[in-house]
């Protein structure tokens, strides 16, 4: 006999009451239901404003440090590292590297998705290390995305754009 | 071991910031800030606590947001949910318990950024009890309190236009006090009846701002500046969250002060306080306030304001800054503006509106539907 065996039996199956949907929706379930309308306009300010601006022209634009010499993206006006105002504006690549990324397969209300969807953190040229913009990835099997790969935005047409980060519609393989 | 006030900074106090995103605003108070104090938030900071509250800033997890603005990169910090004078007796526990050396405290209100402020803040009301009652905006709830608290205490229409007519004229005062404006009791009792009993004057409208607060403990508070403001004492109290059985009287504030008062070991605050800072988002809040914190008594509130008791050059002056009314609500950062000013008050960078006074009082409520409060007792 193996040492600590003890004799376990399980607990009688119970079988409760189950609850339909329907139970919930002719409310024999007691709750109150609310729709709260609450709603936002967030000021983009002195950085973030510059960048949405940019990307309406179809560029990506990051700040500098001097100081720790890093290419700041998405750009900031002030180095959080060194905690000094930036040095100057530059504009980055809409290249880069896939960093890492997720073959999404469920929407937020937690139902399948028909195409799954690819977010990734792109490396993007030109910026620091961890300096990167979390995007989605077209034009591209799931199965053929790998860490390391390179990628090229997609805009989309210039009157299209609205200052906005979907003015990207995704980014694709530059490889092929 | 003594907590200090090294250095403050502040940014603002603006009606509307369409310029800046509000972690620029927070940048400024605390660049300003850490300027004051002589210190580089790189090295010497210790712990950073903010004060905020996710509904205000439109999206949730706040805490994420806090360390880049604020020097805090890969440095402790942590979000209180509550009013900047909570964060005060926050980092002031820190510091008293030795887990800190210096510690920051900041908050901050981007007010401007939300479209419908009546519904963001009924979301604060018990879905199942209060929020289906009525459709109204909800400043009818501090009108509710109003009506029972001035008829109890027997607060006249006239009375409770002199601390509008006092505050707003008093932010003339204060180049950082966006609602400053000369107007009469005529004035205030001409304005509409919004909420009756209480009339649109009475009522603070919004701004955006952020304060931030360097404290330290004693050793490097005399080491870094010749004027510390010493944090005598802290207190922080809440009473019911059911609207239908609070105490209508600031209950919460008494108790706050009472626990400050007692750390700071002051006996008759009527006597040993200065100067106070108070919370007046609403006209006849400031009444509530000056009762709670004992600095007069129930019943002679109201002749004192006439008489000008609570004036700048009055014997004990409150919201010489110009207090909500004049500057406007500052969402959490409310209790920052009012710690502000005492400080500043101390330190006699006060200009224009400089008072004689050695030992000051700030305090603040957690603003509709709450009953919960905080006080800070500062001095030289």
């Amino acid at each position: 006999m193996s040492v600590g065996k003890k004799d376990i039996s399980c607990p009688p199956e119970a079988p409760g009451t189950p609850l339909k949907d329907s139970d919930i929706k002719e409310k024999k379930v007691t709750y109150v239901e609310d729709h709260p309308d609450m709603r936002y306009a967030w000021t983009a300010g002195q950085a973030i404003s510059r960048f949405l601006n940019e990307l309406k022209e179809g560029k990506l634009i990051a700040t500098k440090c001097n100081k720790c010499r890093r290419i700041l993206f998405p750009p900031r006006i002030f180095c959080e590292l060194c905690y000094k105002p930036i040095d100057d504006w530059v504009y980055v690549q809409d290249t880069g590297t896939v960093q890492t990324f997720s073959i999404s397969y469920i929407d937020p209300d937690a139902r399948p998705l028909k195409e799954p969807i690819i977010v990734a953190v792109i490396a993007v040229d030109g910026a620091s290390k961890n300096m990167a913009f979390m995007h989605v990835l077209g034009e591209v099997e799931p199965e053929d995305v790998y860490i390391g790969m390179r990628v090229k935005a997609v805009w989309k047409p210039e009157e299209e754009r609205e200052g906005s980060v979907t003015d990207i519609k995704y980014w694709k393989p530059m490889e092929k | 071991m003594k907590v200090a006030v090294v250095g403050v900074g502040y940014s603002g106090f603006n009606a509307n910031t369409p310029d800046l995103h509000w972690k620029e605003i927070t940048l400024e108070a605390a660049a300003r800030a850490y300027d004051d104090a002589g210190i580089n938030p790189r090295k010497d900071v210790d712990s950073i606590v903010t004060c905020a509250e996710d509904i205000w800033e439109g999206f949730a997890i706040f805490d994420e947001f806090v360390p880049d603005q604020l020097g805090g990169v890969l440095k402790p910090t942590c979000t209180v949910c509550a009013d900047f004078l909570f964060g005060v007796a926050t980092a002031y526990m820190q510091i008293k318990s030795e887990l800190a050396d210096i510690a920051v405290v900041e908050a901050h209100s981007k007010a401007s950024d939300i479209l419908t402020f009546g519904e963001t803040i009924k979301f604060a009301m018990d879905p199942i009890w209060l929020r289906e009652i009525g459709n109204a905006h909800p400043y009818y709830f501090a009108a509710l309190e109003m009506s029972q608290y001035v008829n109890e205490c027997c607060i006249t229409e006239e009375q409770l236009a002199e601390v509008v007519v006092k505050n707003k004229n008093n932010a003339l005062r204060n180049s950082s006090a966006p609602y400053g404006s000369k107007i009469t009791v005529e004035d205030v009792l001409n304005s509409p009846m919004v909420f009756d009993p209480m009339r649109k004057l009475e009522i603070a409208p919004r701004s955006d701002g952020a304060v931030v607060f360097v404290l330290a403990n004693e050793d490097v508070a005399r080491d870094i500046t010749d004027t510390p403001i010493w944090v005598k004492g802290v207190g922080w109290w809440s009473e019911t969250s059911n609207y239908d059985t609070m105490s209508f009287n600031a209950a919460y504030a008494y108790k706050a002060a009472k626990m400050a008062y007692k750390l700071a070991g002051i006996t008759n605050p009527a006597k040993e306080i200065d100067i106070a800072e108070v919370d007046d988002r609403f006209a006849f809040k400031e009444f509530q306030h000056i009762e709670a914190l004992q600095l007069s008594k129930r019943f002679e509130t109201g002749t004192l304001m006439q008489e000008g008791y609570f004036a700048k050059d009055g014997e004990l002056p409150v919201n010489v800054s110009g207090g909500s009314l004049g500057i406007g609500n500052l969402l959490e950062a409310t209790g920052g503006q009012k710690a502000l000013e005492i400080v500043l008050q101390l330190r006699r960078l006060a200009g224009r509106r400089q008072v004689d006074a050695e030992t000051g009082v700030a305090q603040a409520w957690r603003y509709i539907p709450t009953a919960s409060g905080a006080v800070a007792v500062f001095g030289v």
